[in-house]
């Protein structure tokens, strides 16, 4: 079997240097919106008392959520022990790493006290899931960096298989913790379930798949380097799989709250009269990062056109996206239910549906996320050697006939 | 105290009995010196500066709605006095900052309104204290729920946390605060319970408002003092807690709804 | 050979630069102690002539102080006032606008400019002295004036009876 070689990719043409400073001046427009945000406070954003969580943290968990799902085709590698995938391997630790760093990032620039940073990291509440994410995310980087390192060093290879079944196991408890950050919300009529953990588990199989084919996609294309449809297929049967399993969480979730008559109220809310909320769970959620997905990736021939491959790739993260503004941004819009069975007012906008509208700077700082994790890629392919120099049909697996 | 000049010339026998007549006349004489203490401490609730908090006591109001005055406002404004936070914007932002608010409450079935005030609720088992990831929110021994402002990040996920939509994120920078009650600009805060008054012996300002105004509708106290007039009413009236089903047991009860 | 000579040059460039440091150092350390320092302004008429510790103690020690503080009477209500933020306030407020910080020469933020050191307590902390305690009566009188003890005569009774 001819052996894989990793080489760094060129990276001197001027495509390549305006692709990498585009992707820089949003990086810089996001730290550019941290600074005037922390510096003004938050009055400047959209967020507010009673929606605190915003479009930064849409970004945030779409990107932690993903970051984990990237991990999978190396996990398919050395977890699964398929070889055709090993030489995939090493960009999809890189894109773990990069998605995990860009959403911390955001999550970190939007505290109210960023400057506390280190207390965030010495004082830790043991009881509290987001202490418990801090210890995940760190660990995460320090599992998938070795696995790395047991993938990129030739003494090393021997511990390839126990660091990938490391790593995967790790991110697993990590998404768990992620979900459970709104399921342990015992207060929220649409979180409080032990659900989320598993849908959020699923969920990034979904959107850790879909941007990893978008960045391999990108960087063979843009380099010139060839990239077999063996591959391709494979993954986006895959990944097509991963997105029905999404669905299928999303119905069971629905389903049973729509059984308990106390749930209703939200349920209206989400799938009837919640405005903007439910045109981004119908038409973001399940049309463009569901239905349309599925049609093209379960089907062979449509799956063969690579323009409706990235298309499918494409829809699921604007999918995944709105997938998080429903949760958490709607899951807020939705009044607490302080007095069940009386209508509330006040002047703290009790009883009402909460009023949330994304400003610029939030919506950079967002976007300034994933900008920081497709640059940390970009320059990343560039400076060491994580892409194979050919994934031909041919080199990927010798056995298939060409 | 006066020592009674006597005692030395007596013999054994009467100094027994001399001895035991004083002995319960100074006893009888001490507890009638320190009964009106006693009684002051137990109105005045107050500890010496130096002395730490401890679980023996823990404060909680009795709020009954049946008292509330509709459209009275009282209460807020002798927090946001008291505390020094400006008063809501007219109509107010949804970022501005509220401790206590009324609530006008209206049964869905027969149209019937009345009102009660909603601030921390002060639990026993505070979502807010479980989730805070650096401790910042923490519950003294006393009861009391607060956020050390020292350790608050403002991630806000305290907010997202509480049933009763209790805390607020401060957006913009503050200046003129009052010197009792340090508060600023990213960091998340709630309903004290005046902290600043009631280690001084005082009752919270909205109590003490409440008071003023003649509803008596707020009343603050030691639910662990048996004697105390809000454990004594706890004990024979109904009262309820606000989301009981969540079993979080907290401080604030409501009477007359 | 060319190693050697490459690094015994990299040695000289490294000794060259701490010499001109430590140099520098001694010239600002020798310079004579008035002209260096923060300028700031303490006004001794609003509360007597010396702080709750020596100035020595203070200068290294005052944010120990004021981290414990902070904890003690946040965490567990103890509210004694001698290293309390206000009580070095009450002092410490400059006479011209009652504040600590503004301007270098305002106690807090003199020294704390000169010294490159963030402040961050007044972000929540007001920075203004309160008025004079006799304006605001709020508390009670201490149950403590009245006897918490039993009085003597028990045990002098006992005395006398040896």
């Amino acid at each position: 079997m001819a052996s894989i070689t990793f080489s760094e990719l060129k990276g001197t043409s001027t495509r390549f240097w305006f692709l990498a400073g585009l992707i820089g001046l949003f990086a810089a427009l996001g730290l550019g919106s941290a600074y005037y945000m922390e510096h003004h406070g938050h009055i400047v954003t959209g967020m507010n008392n009673s929606i605190v969580w915003g479009m930064p943290h849409v970004f945030a968990v779409f990107l932690i959520v993903a970051a984990s799902g990237a991990l999978n085709a190396a996990s398919i590698a050395s977890v699964f022990g398929k070889m055709a995938y090993k030489p995939l391997a090493p960009l999809s630790g890189l894109l773990a790493i990069a998605l995990l760093a860009g959403g911390l990032t955001v999550l970190m620039l939007d505290l109210g006290r960023p400057d506390r940073l280190i207390i965030a990291m010495t004082y830790l509440n043991p009881k509290s899931v987001f202490a418990w994410n801090v210890l995940l995310y760190t660990g995460f980087f320090t599992f998938v960096a070795v696995y790395l390192w047991t993938m990129m060093d030739k003494t090393k290879v021997t511990y390839t298989k126990e660091a990938g079944m490391a790593a995967f196991i790790w991110r697993l408890v990590l998404t768990t913790g992620t979900g459970s950050i709104f399921g342990f919300l015992v207060a929220r009529e649409p979180y409080s379930t032990a659900l989320l953990a598993p849908m959020f588990i699923i969920m990034s199989f979904a959107y850790g798949m879909a941007l990893y084919l978008l960045v391999l996609i990108a960087a063979y294309t843009g380099s010139g380097r060839p990239l077999g449809d063996a591959i391709l297929q494979r993954l986006g049967r895959l990944l097509g799989v991963f997105v029905a399993a999404a669905l299928y969480f999303v119905f069971v979730y629905h389903l049973t709250n729509l059984y308990f008559t106390k749930q209703h109220a939200v349920e209206k809310f989400i799938l009837l009269d919640g405005g903007i909320y439910t045109t981004m769970f119908w038409l973001g959620q399940i049309i463009i990062g569901g239905v349309l997905p599925l049609i093209i990736l379960l089907n062979a021939k449509l799956r063969a056109s690579r323009t409706l491959l990235v298309a499918a790739c494409l829809m699921i993260v604007v999918g995944g996206l709105a997938q998080m503004y429903v949760t958490i941004i709607g899951g807020q819009a939705f009044p607490l239910d302080i007095f069940p069975g009386w209508q509330e007012s006040s002047s703290f906008f009790d009883g009402v549906t909460h009023h949330y509208a994304p400003s610029l700077p939030e919506t950079l700082l967002g976007l300034g996320g994933l900008a920081i994790a497709l640059l940390i890629v970009t320059l990343g392919v560039k400076v060491l050697r994580f892409l194979p120099a050919s994934l031909a049909d041919a080199d990927v697996d010798p056995h298939k006939k060409a | 105290m006066s020592q009674p000049q006597n005692t030395e010339n007596q013999s054994a026998q009467a100094v027994d009995e001399h001895r035991r007549n004083f002995i319960g006349t100074s006893a009888a004489l001490a507890t009638l010196t320190i009964a009106p203490g006693v009684m002051v401490y137990g109105l005045a609730h107050s500890k010496p500066a130096d002395e730490p908090v401890s679980n023996k006591v823990r404060w909680g109001m009795l709020i009954d709605s049946s008292k509330c005055a509709d459209g009275c406002t009282d209460c807020v404004t002798a927090c946001f006095t008291e505390n020094g936070i400006s008063l809501p914007s007219t109509p107010p932002k949804e970022t501005d900052s509220q401790w206590i608010r009324k609530v006008e409450l209206k049964d869905m079935r027969t149209s019937r309104t009345q009102s009660l005030p909603v601030m921390c609720q002060h639990c026993e088992e505070p979502p807010c204290v479980d989730v805070c990831p650096t401790g910042a929110s923490f519950k003294r021994a006393d009861g009391i729920v607060l956020v050390d402002r020292h350790i608050c990040i403002g991630c806000r996920y305290c907010m997202m946390a509480c049933p009763y939509k209790a805390r607020s994120f401060v957006h913009e920078t503050l200046t003129d605060q009052n010197p009792d009650v340090p508060r600023g600009k990213g960091c998340v805060e709630s309903c004290t319970m005046c902290v600043q008054r009631v280690d001084q012996g005082l009752n919270p300002a909205c109590a003490d408002a409440c008071t003023k105004a003649g509803h008596q509708a707020i009343l603050f106290g030691d639910l662990n003092d048996p004697n105390s007039e809000i454990a004594k009413r706890i004990a024979s009236k109904a009262t309820v807690q606000l989301r009981a089903d969540l079993a979080l047991n907290p401080g604030i009860r409501y009477e007359g709804f | 050979m060319m190693a050697w000579l490459a690094s015994h040059r990299m040695w000289k460039w490294t000794a060259g630069i701490i010499a001109v440091l430590c140099l520098s150092i001694a010239y600002a350390a020798s310079s004579s102690a008035p002209s260096v320092g923060p300028k700031i302004v303490i006004d001794k008429t609003r509360s007597g002539d010396h702080c709750v510790e020596d100035t020595a103690f203070m200068r290294k020690n005052h944010m120990k102080l004021l981290l414990h503080q902070r904890d003690e009477t946040v965490h567990k209500g103890i509210r004694t006032t001698k290293y309390s933020l206000k009580n070095c306030i009450s002092c410490h407020a400059s006479t011209k606008d009652n504040r600590v910080i503004g301007d270098d020469e305002h106690f807090c933020q003199g020294c704390h400019t000169y010294a490159a050191v963030t402040l961050d307590c007044w972000e929540c902390h007001a920075n203004k002295a309160r008025p004079a305690p006799a304006a605001i009566a709020t508390t009670l009188p201490a149950p403590a004036a009245i006897a918490t003890t039993l009085p003597a005569p028990a045990e002098s009774v006992e005395g006398e009876k040896k």
